[in-house]
């Protein structure tokens, strides 16, 4: 087995176009077109580009939640692209997600116990209930909260606790790969670097693998080992955080260079 | 400066209350704004850096729910206990704001074209040719084909689209201060930089005041003039912007500054800030 955890080659996702007005089939939306990558084991790749680039629909249809149209996705050898979505399920627990909008990703009705605790029951229905719990209290502790904490609701968390919570939850099926889908952009500076670090520091104790995707280059820097930049649909560039900053090849690199304000 | 500045503000304080407890949001806050200068104001969620602006026009709940002390005097005349009719003049006339997204503060059910218009006709009765002057205030936010803008919907537009939207119904009519809460804070970095250019060239050309609330200090070095860094409520420093970037003195300040990851300057771990630093909510 190669040291890839994830690799992608050829993947596209294309949308249907509107039909226009003469029932003339129209050209599709090439939402992703045709891009190959891998993220090695225990490294982050990070994902730049502007919305619309792609980066987005890239990290969701690797867990399916995006339609596939052509190309393969394989995790540790196995082919992971075609499988159905029943097959799909042991994956799942191995590959989590961590989404941009902390206030639209917890569902506002549950307390943090049973957000925590809906992916445990899916993929560990043997846990008893009183396990489970220690498991979550586990969680808040493993991501800087107070274990308290587990009877309150979403709204009682500032912007940056509920990032807190999301990772939490992506961290309670012990997951190798976390696709993190702008983690950081909705959050304060300072904030920022909190979840920044706290991402860095679980990586080093759990040894995870991030797909981290981002528009802020600066922040993409910080944390990839490997930065790839996508423009319409594709990979315009890719390479090493010195490579991409020292000697941008691609013009729209340079133009998202250029745009990260300096001081 | 000599002359009376643009806006004069001095011992600004907001205070909510809610049930019998009474929360201070912003506490003595004094500055001076002159005309065609950029003030960038810069603090966390919390720090009450949106609450000071919007006292301003007292954009916030009425007494006894909210009150306001201090003074606030736009080019000489007292704004803070001033009618209601006469402070609707000021909102939107001299004084126009807009904010940090876009597609919340646009009416979903209406055209840009209507909205524009609404603002135009509302501030600037004597124009005949409403539908002419949306084009023309569109086409100056540098939005390409205004005609066929001025009827779309705002979710047929982009995040960065809808923010130009926003400036031309601000510019309607011609405010003297432009007050930007987090105008980019929404938007990808490419079309923050447009949008921040286009910004500077209307202050430029127009020799318009900003005051612009952001946490970006990216931003702030490139854009404003002056700074204040607002901390719980308070302003804990303030000055030339260059001067602020070099040296800061508060402890929040430097931290702040510090927390940010920048371009080529790859650390093992960012700096937080210290808990008796964080803004506590």
């Amino acid at each position: 087995m190669s040291d890839n955890l994830l690799e992608i080659s050829g993947l596209s996702v294309h949308y249907p176009g509107r039909a226009n007005w003469f029932f003339q089939k129209a050209a599709p939306k090439k939402a992703v077109d045709d891009i190959s990558f891998v993220v090695p084991k225990g490294k982050t790749v990070g994902l730049v580009g502007e919305s619309g680039s792609g980066k987005t629909t890239t990290g969701r249809a690797i867990v399916k939640l995006a339609p596939l149209t052509a190309g393969k996705i394989t995790y540790q050898g196995q082919d992971i692209g075609t499988l159905s979505n029943a097959a799909f399920l042991p994956w799942r627990k191995k590959i989590q997600m961590i989404f941009q909008d902390p206030y639209n990703s917890l569902n506002p009705r549950a307390d943090i116990l049973s957000i925590l605790s809906e992916p445990l029951e899916i993929h560990f229905p043997g846990m008893t209930r009183a396990d489970r719990e220690a498991r979550c209290a586990e969680l808040l502790r493993s991501v800087q909260l107070p274990a308290e904490h587990l009877r309150r609701h979403p709204h009682e968390f500032s912007g940056g606790q509920r990032q807190r919570i999301g990772i939490a939850r992506a961290l309670a099926v012990q997951p190798e790969l976390i696709i993190c889908d702008e983690p950081v952009s909705a959050l304060d500076v300072s904030v920022q670097a909190e979840v920044v670090n706290l991402l860095q520091d679980l990586q080093e104790q759990l040894g995870l693998t991030y797909l981290f995707i981002a528009h802020d280059l600066a922040v993409v820097e910080h944390v990839s080992d490997h930065i790839l930049v996508m423009s319409k649909g594709k990979i315009v560039e890719q390479g090493t955080p010195s490579e991409i900053l020292g000697n941008p090849q691609q013009a729209y690199t340079k133009t998202l260079l250029a745009a990260v304000p300096r001081f | 400066m000599s002359a009376e500045p643009l806006l004069k503000v001095q011992d600004l304080s907001v205070t909510f209350r809610t049930g019998d407890r009474a929360t201070v949001a912003a506490q003595g806050v004094s500055y001076e704004l002159a005309a065609g200068e950029v003030l960038a104001v810069v603090g966390e969620s919390g720090s009450g850096k949106s609450v000071t602006a919007l006292a301003l026009t007292r954009l916030l709940p009425p007494e006894p729910t909210c009150s306001l002390t201090g003074s606030v005097k736009l080019a000489g005349v007292e704004l803070l206990g001033l009618p209601e009719a006469k402070l609707a003049k000021v909102r939107g006339g001299s004084i126009a704001y807009i904010f940090q997204e876009p597609g919340t503060s646009l009416n979903p059910v209406y055209t840009i074209g209507f909205q524009v218009g609404e603002a135009i006709a509302l501030h600037r009765p004597d124009i005949k040719d409403v539908r002419a002057e949306v084009v023309r205030a569109l086409a100056e936010v540098h939005i390409n084909d205004p005609q066929r803008v001025a009827d779309q919907y705002p979710h047929e537009l982009s995040g960065g689209m809808q923010q130009r939207a926003m400036i031309a119904m601000a510019l309607a009519c011609d405010p003297k201060i432009l007050v930007a809460d987090e105008p980019t804070t929404a938007l990808d970095v490419t079309i923050q930089k447009e949008i921040m250019d286009l910004l500077a060239r209307l202050r430029r050309e127009r020799g318009m005041s900003i005051i612009l609330i952001t946490h970006n200090f990216g931003i702030v070095a490139n854009f404003a003039d002056k700074v204040q860094v607002m901390w719980k409520g308070r302003i804990v420093e303030q000055g030339p912007v260059a001067e602020i970037m070099r040296t800061q003195t508060h402890p929040y300040t430097k931290a702040l500054i510090a927390c940010i990851p920048r371009l080529g300057q790859r650390r093992r771990r960012l700096t937080t800030l210290s808990d008796e630093l964080k803004v506590s909510r």
